[in-house]
């Protein structure tokens, strides 16, 4: 195409301009919700819920103490006859006439978010890169009505999977177990695992296998040895996907876990201080759940519209 | 691949096809590759059996019965359609019906209209698009629950930031924007909420499409001299709608399943005014323990959502044509 044909469709600089200033007033706003997390993360309780709302603030990690830890009310003579503070934590519990009784659940929660999230997505993928090489090569009989059927699964809704599943997995004794999650997450994520790699395999040449089986390889040998390494990105992007899938899942892990087993999800909104929801520590609990997810939205950037079209839109 | 290799391989699979007698070859061959086939589905398609099919069989089931989870020893009674004539007639079930549909209908209009927008301002290709686009992404990654949770904090009626913003904008004050807590506002507060999370979903799939018209089509336009209204009207949204059904249906579906976040923005309150179909199904399954009555319920939204997937595959295939 010509110079002169593009300047035709070409945008004017005015026209520019006021489409920037519109997204980047709608980008800032949209954040607005976001910093909040973060600066109430960093506020004292007291200074989280000032009116009207602080935006200058001395920063604290109270939040984040508190996020950790479970406090006990004491007298302020026992708060006395105690040993002085080793740390800011626990002088700060102090000043509020409070001791520091012991750990929080966060961390273990969060230790379930990392286990149930990263066994399923290990499974989701390795299922699915299979499956989707055995759709992508191979003539596979019904193969359009057992893709659907593999996506429909993902479509169902969570509470109505559920009423089953629990009756199911309280006769298995899977009930609040991670193995009972991991199972279930990688039951979801495998129908978006199938179909986006099977986008990803499709733009491999089959030209590449069939040279290496000619050559010698078996099937096996070429799949391993010539499409593994040809669809490295696409398999990382699909396991970034069900990653985020596993890591933000609220629906199954509120009605099927309640302890052992319970993710960061349903932990995080029963985070509560004395008289009411503790704020900044749920913000704090907030923040470093995000955290992750910000990174892998960073890192996905070209590869989302694929991602949440199931691999239909590529560009 | 070039043709000069495609030639090659050619000849070569000629020779070996010569060189062993047809039959044989084409057994090993056939055979290896529909094991190979098998081995690689099999394990997905066991597993999808396990954990979808079998309890979606026992929900189906227990639809037609009363049985309760909470007394797994007590008799349970064959109840025939009884469930689902209850549903379909309940006034209950159909308020749900109606706060599901008023949720789906105005989150899917707003995000529409200004994930659109944005999408049409981004293909601009204003300086610093790609950043600020990425930027805009960012809700739709978060988990809903937990950035569903935070919102509580955001409406709070005296502290909340956002109540402060629209106080501060709107001069009513502060105490008396309670977005949870009113049966006419809290219905707005879920739509908000998932607004600001899920245009950016709307917007990312509509700039595919608008990406997707080819420029010569607009220059071709330009020749004809077109006015861009008219080029707006003819060309831009015709060509860009397959996508814009896309993520409309795909919302649609998402919405109507909803749960997560209006569970934890309102817990369907209050009183029953964000009751979502989702919601009521929680408490009929969770808390009324009417097991039987809210596997019909399941499973009449499982028929719904199953027909919606069905258009939806349709449009994907449509759009992926292109």
């Amino acid at each position: 195409m010509s110079a002169a044909a593009h300047s035709v469709i070409e945008p004017s600089a005015a026209s520019k301009r006021v489409a920037g200033a519109i997204v980047i007033l709608y980008a800032v706003i949209t954040m607005i919700p976001l910093f909040w997390i973060i600066a109430t993360s960093f506020k004292t309780p007291p200074d989280s819920i000032a009116y009207p709302p602080k935006v200058v603030f001395t920063p604290s990690i109270e939040g984040y103490c508190n996020l950790f830890t479970t406090r006990t009310r004491q007298t302020a003579e026992y708060i006395q006859s105690l040993p002085p503070a080793t740390n800011f934590c626990d002088e700060t519990t102090r000043k509020r006439n409070m001791v520091i009784a012991g750990p929080s659940n966060f961390l273990p929660r969060f230790i379930n978010s990392l286990v149930i999230a990263f066994g399923s997505t290990f499974c989701a993928v390795l299922l699915g890169t299979l499956t989707a090489y055995g759709f992508s090569r191979f003539k596979v009989p019904l193969a359009d009505d057992l893709l659907f059927f593999i996506l429909s699964t993902r479509m169902m809704p969570p509470i109505a999977v559920a009423i089953p599943i629990y009756l199911m997995y309280r006769e298995l004794g899977l009930s609040d177990t991670a193995l009972g999650m991991i199972l279930l997450y990688t039951a979801v994520n495998v129908s978006l695992a199938v179909w986006l790699l099977k986008g990803f395999i499709d733009e491999i040449p089959r030209e590449y296998e069939e040279a290496a089986m000619i050559d010698g390889y078996s099937r096996l040998q070429a799949f391993r040895k010539v499409v593994l390494p040809q669809a490295t990105t696409g398999i990382a992007a699909t396991a970034i996907f069900c990653l985020i899938f596993a890591w933000n899942e609220y629906a199954f892990a509120a009605l099927l876990t309640s302890g052992t087993a319970q993710t960061a999800p349903p932990f995080i909104p029963t985070i509560i201080g004395e008289g009411g929801q503790d704020w900044p520590a749920v913000a704090a609990g907030t923040t470093i759940f995000l955290v992750p997810i910000l990174v892998f939205t960073i890192l996905l950037r070209k590869q989302l519209l694929r991602g949440i079209t199931f691999g239909a839109v590529r560009k | 691949m070039t043709d000069a290799n495609a030639t090659i391989l050619e000849r070569a699979a000629e020779t070996a096809a010569r060189a062993t007698p047809a039959p044989v070859a084409k057994r090993v061959r056939a055979l290896s590759d529909r094991a190979v086939a098998w081995l690689f589905i099999a394990p997905t398609m066991v597993l999808l059996l396990a954990i979808n099919i079998f309890p979606l069989i026992w929900a189906i089931q227990l639809s037609f019965t009363n049985y309760r989870a909470n007394r797994p020893n007590e008799p349970v009674r064959n109840v025939g359609l009884q469930n689902y004539e209850r549903i379909l007639t309940d006034s209950d079930t159909w308020l749900a019906m109606q706060a599901t549909a008023h949720f789906v209908f105005w989150t899917i209009v707003l995000q529409t209209l200004i994930g659109f927008s944005l999408a049409y301002l981004i293909d601009r290709k204003f300086r610093g698009h790609a950043f600020w686009t990425t930027v805009i992404l960012v809700p739709m990654m978060l988990s809903p629950a937990v950035v569903g949770n935070f919102w509580r904090f955001l409406y709070e009626p005296q502290i909340g930031l956002f109540t402060y913003i629209v106080s501060f904008f709107s001069g009513i004050p502060p105490s008396d924007i309670a977005m949870l807590s009113s049966v006419k506002l809290a219905p707005w507060a879920i739509i908000i909420v998932d607004t600001w999370m899920w245009t950016p979903y709307v917007m990312l799939i509509c700039l595919a499409g608008l990406r997707s018209i080819p420029d010569y089509i607009y220059e071709a336009a330009e020749v004809d001299r077109a006015s861009p209204w008219r080029q707006f009207w003819s060309i831009t949204l015709p060509m860009a709608l397959p996508f814009i059904m896309l993520a409309v249906l795909f919302r649609g579906i998402e919405n109507f399943k909803m749960f997560d976040m209006v569970n934890l923005l309102t817990g369907g309150g209050p009183g029953s005014t964000t009751e979502v179909a989702s919601i009521t199904l929680k408490r009929e399954a969770f808390e009324k323990w009417r097991t039987g009555f809210s596997s019909a319920f399941a499973i009449i939204l499982f028929v719904a959502v199953f027909g919606l997937a069905n258009i939806y595959v349709k449009v994907l295939n449509k759009v992926k044509s292109r």
